[in-house]
């Protein structure tokens, strides 16, 4: 188990907290408030087209720090891995989590690793926590979202729900959807500098979709949060994708796309930031919030009609017809 | 996206709203078949575009709804058995049996996967050959074609412990059935296009005939929807009754031939118990003799059971029949809603409950 740990793991995730293999990271003091996350990653299959389990835990805590108006400073690294689990597989996605960790500049400085029995893990589970250094001041939430203000969502939508659906499923679709994930920490940084408090609220728009964050803060807000169809950026694969399976994209799980609400005055200076990086250059201006009438959340459909748009109920499941 | 942006064109569909108000003197009651149908005009607000000219009543064409329970029942109780692998279209999952559903079994620990095609429940039992894989096949003819090549396909390969819980209904024998009420309410009908592409429209002639009511064969984005109302009010208007097909670009006359085919190698028709309207005459589909050994019920032994009893206040089976509309239901948005649905049309997303619960919600009213 050492020399597992020791050659495989902490060769590549190469720091110096991790060589010592002490029980614990001893870390410099931080000035200020900390912002502390943690994420389990399950996903299946482990690797998909854009992505893989090792990038999307380092993406997907880093983003979580990220949208929270926090700087990562480190993170850990959990590994469960199911007997039987070829190595090739398991370095593969180690070797992820290095480059992965490389890309946005953080540290693995602590870890632990367990073996399974076969049938009691889907192969290699990954947890990993980050801490990081708030930024005052930072937005001031989804409850200080205020009538007129914009709402921009960073790319086009629905991409790693529907990459990891149709790598599960072995859709076969031509040419198949690819993961978004990625890091966000560079895009709420350049928000933050350039726009400061003019940003109210971000979020990272994963499990239930751009659909599921509208709604917690519209609840929050006690406004109706009302968004174009014609506005919200999908790609024609992920568009074709949902078509044909009776999935709406705006209920699909993302990896590297935020929902941004900012002020009205600060709209125009929020695109123009989103669209200098690289992460979030597809980023546009979706909707826009109102006191609340009727629906918490509606869409204006292609017809020109506003309708409400209901929350996402469970996973999406595909229809029949 | 090609196909979907040029039907779905804002200046083209506001044409065709503004000629079906010109056209009408009066209001028009029409029934929508499919759905897909339904969902698509509460999706983009047509039925509210055309109040005062078009009433839009839901059909019955949600063959998750019609399910009878006592399918659903035979799938859980198999799901929960040792060694059965339960495959199915994954919203027949959320569909309640008469005292839970297949995900409340996948929960107690029963082995059930939600499957895109019955092809894929075909591998699963040639890649677990000592387990039985059962298939719920539900649909209309559009589905009949895919779970008869699953059918053929285990022959072929000699595959044994594959078999299927059978529910498949056929619509136009439903449509008779809906026009004898005697309180029917409908002056013509949009045909659903998907079950045309396959079947052919060209039965539909003697329906037209029988009962004297326009049937418009019709897609389901907005402008295939708008076309296709626009003909039945004009027929309607002029006292006319014919078979128009306004969704030529996929339903031709004499169907998918190929498709009728395995259809008919693997099937014949039958009477068959639709949850919510009883049993419809040569409503359906079973397995011929030469196939009953694909016969889940056959296999396993089992026969049909009673009809179990639906929730009290579900109004589901007028609504299925199109004389209620979901929001006129008392559980409707109060004890029934899409995560706790006590009937079916709440269910499926194709359900007519649950399309009124996503674009016409409780909360939107006030």
């Amino acid at each position: 188990m050492r020399k597992l740990i020791r050659e495989r793991i902490v060769a590549r995730l190469d720091t110096g907290w991790l060589r010592e293999m002490h029980d614990a990271a001893r870390l410099p003091p931080v000035e200020g408030p900390l912002a502390f996350t943690t994420d389990s990653f399950v996903v299946s299959p482990l690797f998909f087209p854009g992505g893989d389990i090792g990038s999307l835990a380092v993406y997907g805590t880093v983003n979580d720090l990220a949208v929270s108006g926090a700087e990562p400073l480190y993170l850990t690294l959990s590994v469960i891995i199911e007997e039987g689990l070829p190595f090739a597989m398991l370095d593969r996605a180690l070797d992820s989590v290095a480059r992965a960790a490389n890309r946005v500049g953080i540290p693995i400085v602590a870890g632990d690793t367990k073996v399974v029995p076969r049938g009691a893990a889907d192969g290699l589970f990954l947890n990993t926590a980050g801490i990081g250094r708030v930024i005052e001041p930072g937005p001031a939430g989804p409850g200080s979202i205020a009538p007129d203000d914009v709402l921009l969502v960073t790319g086009p939508i629905g991409r790693h729900g529907m990459a990891v659906l149709s790598a599960r499923e072995g859709l076969a679709l031509e040419p198949s959807p690819t993961s978004d994930s990625a890091p966000l920490a560079d895009a709420a940084k350049a928000l933050r500098d350039r726009i400061g408090t003019g940003v109210r609220a971000m979020r990272d728009a994963t499990r239930g979709g751009v659909t599921a964050v509208l709604h917690e803060w519209a609840e929050a807000s006690g406004l109706t949060l009302s968004i174009d169809e014609c506005d919200v950026p999908v790609s024609p694969v992920v568009r074709g994708a949902c078509e044909l399976l009776g999935i709406d994209p705006l209920h699909v799980a993302n990896e590297g796309t935020m929902v941004v609400a900012v002020a009205a005055e600060s709209a125009a200076g929020a695109l123009d930031t989103l669209r200098g990086i690289p992460e979030t250059a597809g980023a546009a201006i979706m909707g826009r919030a109102v006191r609340r009438r009727g629906a918490a959340v509606t869409i204006r459909r292609a017809l020109g009609r506003e309708q409400p748009l209901d929350e996402p109920a469970g996973a999406p499941l595909p229809r029949i017809c | 996206m090609k196909y979907v942006d040029e039907y779905r064109d804002p200046h083209a569909a506001r044409r065709l709203i503004d000629e079906i108000r010109k056209t009408a003197t009066r209001r028009w009651t029409l029934m929508e078949v499919c759905g897909g149908q339904t969902h698509g005009l509460l999706r983009h607000g047509i039925d509210a575009e055309l109040e005062g000219v078009v009433e839009l009543i839901h059909g019955p064409g949600c063959p998750v709804c019609v399910t009878p329970l006592d399918a659903i029942d035979l799938a859980i109780d198999l799901s929960l058995r040792d060694r059965v692998v339960l495959t199915s279209f994954g919203d027949m999952l959320r569909v309640p049996g008469s005292r839970r559903t297949l995900l409340d079994a996948q929960a107690r620990g029963g082995n059930v996967r939600p499957v895109y095609s019955p092809l894929d429940a075909v591998q699963i039992a040639k890649g677990l050959p000592d387990h039985e894989i059962v298939f719920l096949a539900v649909g209309f003819e559009t589905t009949a074609p895919a779970t008869a090549l699953a059918v053929r396909q285990a022959d072929r390969e000699g595959i044994g412990n594959f078999s299927m819980i059978l529910s498949h209904v056929r619509v136009q024998p439903a449509m008779e059935s809906i026009m004898r009420y005697p309180d029917s309410r409908i002056q013509a009908f949009l045909a659903a296009g998907h079950v045309c592409t396959v079947m052919g429209y060209e039965s539909y002639e003697s329906f037209v005939e029988a009962y004297g009511v326009p049937v418009v064969v019709a897609g389901f984005e907005p402008l295939d929807l708008l076309e296709a109302i626009l003909a039945c009010v004009r027929q309607l208007e002029t006292g006319a009754a014919r078979l128009e097909n306004h969704y030529a670009r996929s339903a031709r006359r004499e169907g998918n031939p190929a498709a009728q085919d395995v259809v008919r190698e693997v099937y014949e028709v039958c009477d068959q118990t639709w949850r919510g309207l009883g049993t419809i005459p040569s409503g359906g589909l079973r397995l011929r003799d030469a196939w009953k050994r694909f016969d889940a019920r056959v296999r396993f032994a089992v026969g049909a059971s009673e009809a179990k009893d639906e929730s009290d206040t579900c109004r589901a089976a007028e609504i299925l029949a199109g004389r209620m509309k979901p929001t006129s239901c008392p559980a409707f948005g109060s004890t029934c809603s899409p995560d706790s649905p006590l009937g079916t049309p709440m269910v499926s997303a194709e359900g007519a409950c649950a399309a009124y619960f996503r674009y016409r919600p409780p909360s939107a009213a006030s």
